[in-house]
């Protein structure tokens, strides 16, 4: 389970639940993992809180945006109440230099319309992060400049980091052996 | 002499990833490659893509991925106008390893020989950012043992000192010093010696692992890193003469390459090229881990943004790591160098003929690892080249479900086209040397 | 058998050397075979270590790396070969001038080394034709030295030049070019069919 304690300073006591588990902050809901702040906004919330963020909170820093596959995941989703569980999820990372505080931002995209507005007018650090999610999750970001492949060769087909592409590795056989590997 | 049937026809053009010609090219993407970092009007964008009257004054060439200044594998597609860079346009990728792909087939024990292969020039802050993240989602991170901490904390600085001694190296000759490349590898040598004794391998030593370190320090070890440091030491002092005071090295980095800090913060940038411009930024000191915070370093900052305030950081991190570790060499602790959980650290290989349960901790964590409780979590370290970052998520099994680095050089790189903007051709050589990239852990 | 040092080589008795053409040049191709970069990844920093002061390739006479292929004589593939490289690798591979040879340095470059999955060709030799295989991840400066010796061994005896020709062997993969002009052919010497 997740680490319950509350490292949350300064926020009003009637955001917390009575669990402590959950609360909210910044207007999106928030919960914690490992002792690290997370919140949970809505694909159209994300580019306007991040904004918030970056101009009235002092997160001044995009540390990273990257994605994960939940497809294979064989516990349970453990996201707070109100957030609805999707196949993607993008992850935001972000930092503040005058606090040295760190907030993540996990965005749910669904599989059928595997879609997330780009933070790229908030923060163009995130071109070349951008483009990485897309090119391995296959996540499109709209409003980015240049969504085009950025490791994977221009004619590849497929997104290799998803969960139902194959990790590609050839059978080693070493002789005498009968059965693959 | 026969040639095979089938010819296979392979394509070296990489389409949209290259850099186009500048009238096809959308306002956004023009911005991108101007450099720019906040957005302008459309207005604006068409009267800069206006920029040069006439598309035949201009040239694209390209520089790599083959080339001996590009520092690894890197493309770079630059629009020249005469000797001038207007737009530049990394492509990158050539190097890409499918690592974040494996990470999800090793278990977290063998996770380290996946990671530390990414930034190869300082491969123990890969292994530690992975064991953190790890040691983060087991739950003890508080249970490591001091000794292993501050093992963990020499070896990563004799790894900024080698991986820094590189860059002096590799910086010196892409700039012409090439004597400089034979001083700083002769340096890195003696560096990379003592790694070899302390951890059994020269490169990607898979050492720092979840729970610990893989082996004590050995006998004699206190003496082998004092000569070291006494041997550097007075090198530096004269590479500093060599360099840092010459007419010719001045004129070639200073001015070069110049980026403000509302612009690095803006593109991501972190490490040197971040703390060049004044922002002072250090992971060690502002997210104090492991014991830097019982250890006294200064960190070093610059002020203009240059390539030569970057130079005479790199330089004076090497000193501050040498001021480090002296310290911890006085401060080391006894005790143990793993913890001592038998579920996560594998028994001493004596233990395995006398107990029946050290030989089954010993096969299962060999064979199908330990398992992690389900979680999300993201670490970060001060590596050579900024902030290295580890985001991981486990499912409860025993191989992490998704493991992604956070390699600060893929960030930093979107900070080229604005550096390179309105320069020559041969301060791009210096300015890709400044950023110091590493590109196993800009593809991983 | 006298030499009269004060007169330098001209007081050496006999000053004439009797040998095989074929062998002086495989002599002279041998001691001067210059490297092409291609420096990759982590063998790369091994290479470069080779190339420094500690373990010293100068003197094989291969301390001068080209930079360009056409200079080149030896292509020591150092490091991981992805599948957006492959094709690069291969033009350089072309661009070389015979008599050429490939090291393949490392176990990434030789077999794929630890990374078995989509994004890496499962060795080099699936690209160009390799003549001799360094193991190690990565392989020390030692381990290279003697690859490059093992090569020069049988550069001296000529014995890869002979094996070339009897097989045609390498890849048969053809890079796409650039403004129409043919593939170049590997394994054809010229005035050889």
């Amino acid at each position: 389970m997740a680490d319950t304690s509350n490292e949350a300073g300064g926020d009003a006591p009637e955001d917390r639940a009575e669990s402590g588990f959950e609360t909210t902050r910044y207007g999106t809901t928030m919960s914690h993992s490992r002792g690290q702040v997370v919140l949970h906004p809505g694909r159209d919330q994300l580019v306007d809180l991040v904004r918030t963020l970056r101009d009235d909170e002092g997160f001044r820093v995009c540390v990273d945006v990257t994605a994960v596959d939940y497809l294979a995941f064989r516990a349970p989703r453990d996201l707070p109440d109100g957030v609805t569980a999707e196949r993607f999820e993008v992850v935001v990372g972000l930092l503040s230099h005058a606090t040295g505080e760190r907030l993540r931002l996990r965005v749910q995209v669904p599989e059928a319309d595997p879609t997330c507005p780009s933070l790229f007018d908030v923060h163009p650090g995130t071109e070349a992060l951008e483009r990485e999610v897309f090119d391995m999750f296959g996540i499109r970001f709209e409003g980015h400049p240049d969504l085009s492949r950025i490791l994977m060769p221009e004619d590849w087909e497929g997104y290799p980091l998803r969960k139902d592409y194959p990790v590609g590795a050839i059978p080693v056989q070493f002789k005498g052996v009968q059965n693959a590997r | 002499m026969s040639t095979a049937p089938d010819v296979v026809t392979a394509e070296l053009s990489e389409g949209s990833q290259e850099m186009g010609p500048r009238k096809g090219a959308t306002a956004a993407e023009l911005l991108r490659e101007l450099g720019a970092v906040l957005r302008l009007s459309e207005a604006e964008a068409a009267a800069l893509a206006d920029e040069v009257s006439d598309d035949q004054q201009t040239m694209i060439i390209n520089m790599g991925p083959q080339h001996p200044s590009t520092h690894g594998v890197l493309r770079l597609m630059l629009e020249l106008d005469g000797e001038t860079v207007l737009r530049t346009k990394p492509i990158i990728g050539y190097l890409h390893t499918g690592m974040e792909k494996t990470g999800e087939t090793l278990t977290y024990l063998q996770g380290p020989t996946n990671v530390t292969r990414m930034d190869y020039a300082a491969p123990l802050f890969n292994e530690l950012v992975f064991s953190q993240a790890t040691e983060t989602l087991l739950g003890i991170d508080g249970d490591i043992p001091p000794r292993a901490q501050w093992i963990r904390m020499l070896l990563c600085e004799l790894n900024r000192m080698s991986s820094h001694l590189l860059f002096l190296a590799t910086n010196g000759m892409d700039l012409g010093a090439v004597s400089m490349m034979i001083y700083g590898w002769r340096e890195r040598e003696e560096t990379l010696r003592l790694l070899e004794m302390i951890t059994g391998l020269r490169m990607n030593h898979n050492f720092i692992r979840p729970g610990g370190v893989a082996a004590d320090l050995p006998d004699g070890w206190r003496d082998a890193v004092l000569r070291v440091l006494d041997l550097v030491a007075p090198r530096l002092d004269e590479y500093d003469t060599l360099m840092t005071g010459q007419p010719i090295w001045r004129e070639r980095l200073q001015g070069v390459g110049v980026i403000t800090p509302d612009e690095a913060i803006a593109l991501g940038a972190t490490g040197p090229i971040l703390r060049s411009t004044g922002v002072p930024w250090d992971l060690r000191r502002d997210a104090p881990y492991l014991h830097y915070d019982e250890v006294d370093f200064g960190v070093v900052v610059g002020s203009y943004g240059d390539c030569f305030d970057r130079y005479a950081i790199r330089l004076n991190e090497v000193r501050e790591s040498m001021a480090i570790v002296r310290q911890i060499l006085d401060a080391m602790p006894a005790g143990d160098y793993r913890i001592q959980d038998r579920k996560v650290t594998p028994p001493p290989r004596g233990r395995i003929d006398e107990s029946m349960e050290a030989l089954i901790h010993h096969f299962k964590i060999f064979t199908e690892g330990f398992k992690v409780p389900a979680g999300e979590v993201y670490c970060a370290v001060e590596s050579p080249r900024g902030e290295l970052g580890c985001y991981m998520v486990s499912d409860g099994g025993a191989v992490p479900y998704r493991m992604h680095i956070r390699g600060p050089s893929f960030v930093n790189m979107q900070a080229l086209p604005h550096m390179l903007r309105h320069g020559f051709i041969a301060d791009a050589v210096a300015v890709i040397s400044s950023v110091d990239p590493i590109m196993g852990e800009v593809d991983r | 058998m006298g030499w009269d040092l004060s007169r330098g080589l001209e007081g050496l008795d006999h000053g004439v050397v009797t040998a095989k053409l074929e062998e002086i040049v495989q002599w002279s191709r041998k001691r001067s075979s210059w490297p092409a970069t291609f420096g990759l990844a982590c063998c790369a920093l091994e290479m470069m270590g080779a190339g420094g002061a500690h373990y010293d390739l100068a003197r094989f006479g291969m301390e001068v790396f080209r930079a360009s292929p056409r200079q080149a004589d030896i292509m020591i593939v150092a490091g991981r070969v992805s599948q957006k490289m492959a094709p690069v690798l291969r033009q350089i591979h072309d661009q070389m001038m015979e008599p050429k040879w490939v090291i393949s340095m490392g176990v990434c470059a030789s077999s794929g080394g630890m990374f078995n999955n989509y994004a890496l060709v499962q060795g080099v030799d699936q690209v160009v034709p390799v003549d001799v295989y360094a193991p190690g991840c990565p392989p020390g400066p030692e381990t290279l030295i003697h690859s490059i010796n093992t090569l020069h061994e049988q550069i001296q005896s000529g014995e890869l030049l002979r094996r070339r020709q009897q097989t045609g062997g390498g890849a048969g993969v053809q890079v796409a070019q650039r403004d129409g002009q043919p593939a170049p052919q590997i394994g054809r010497l010229a005035g050889t069919r």
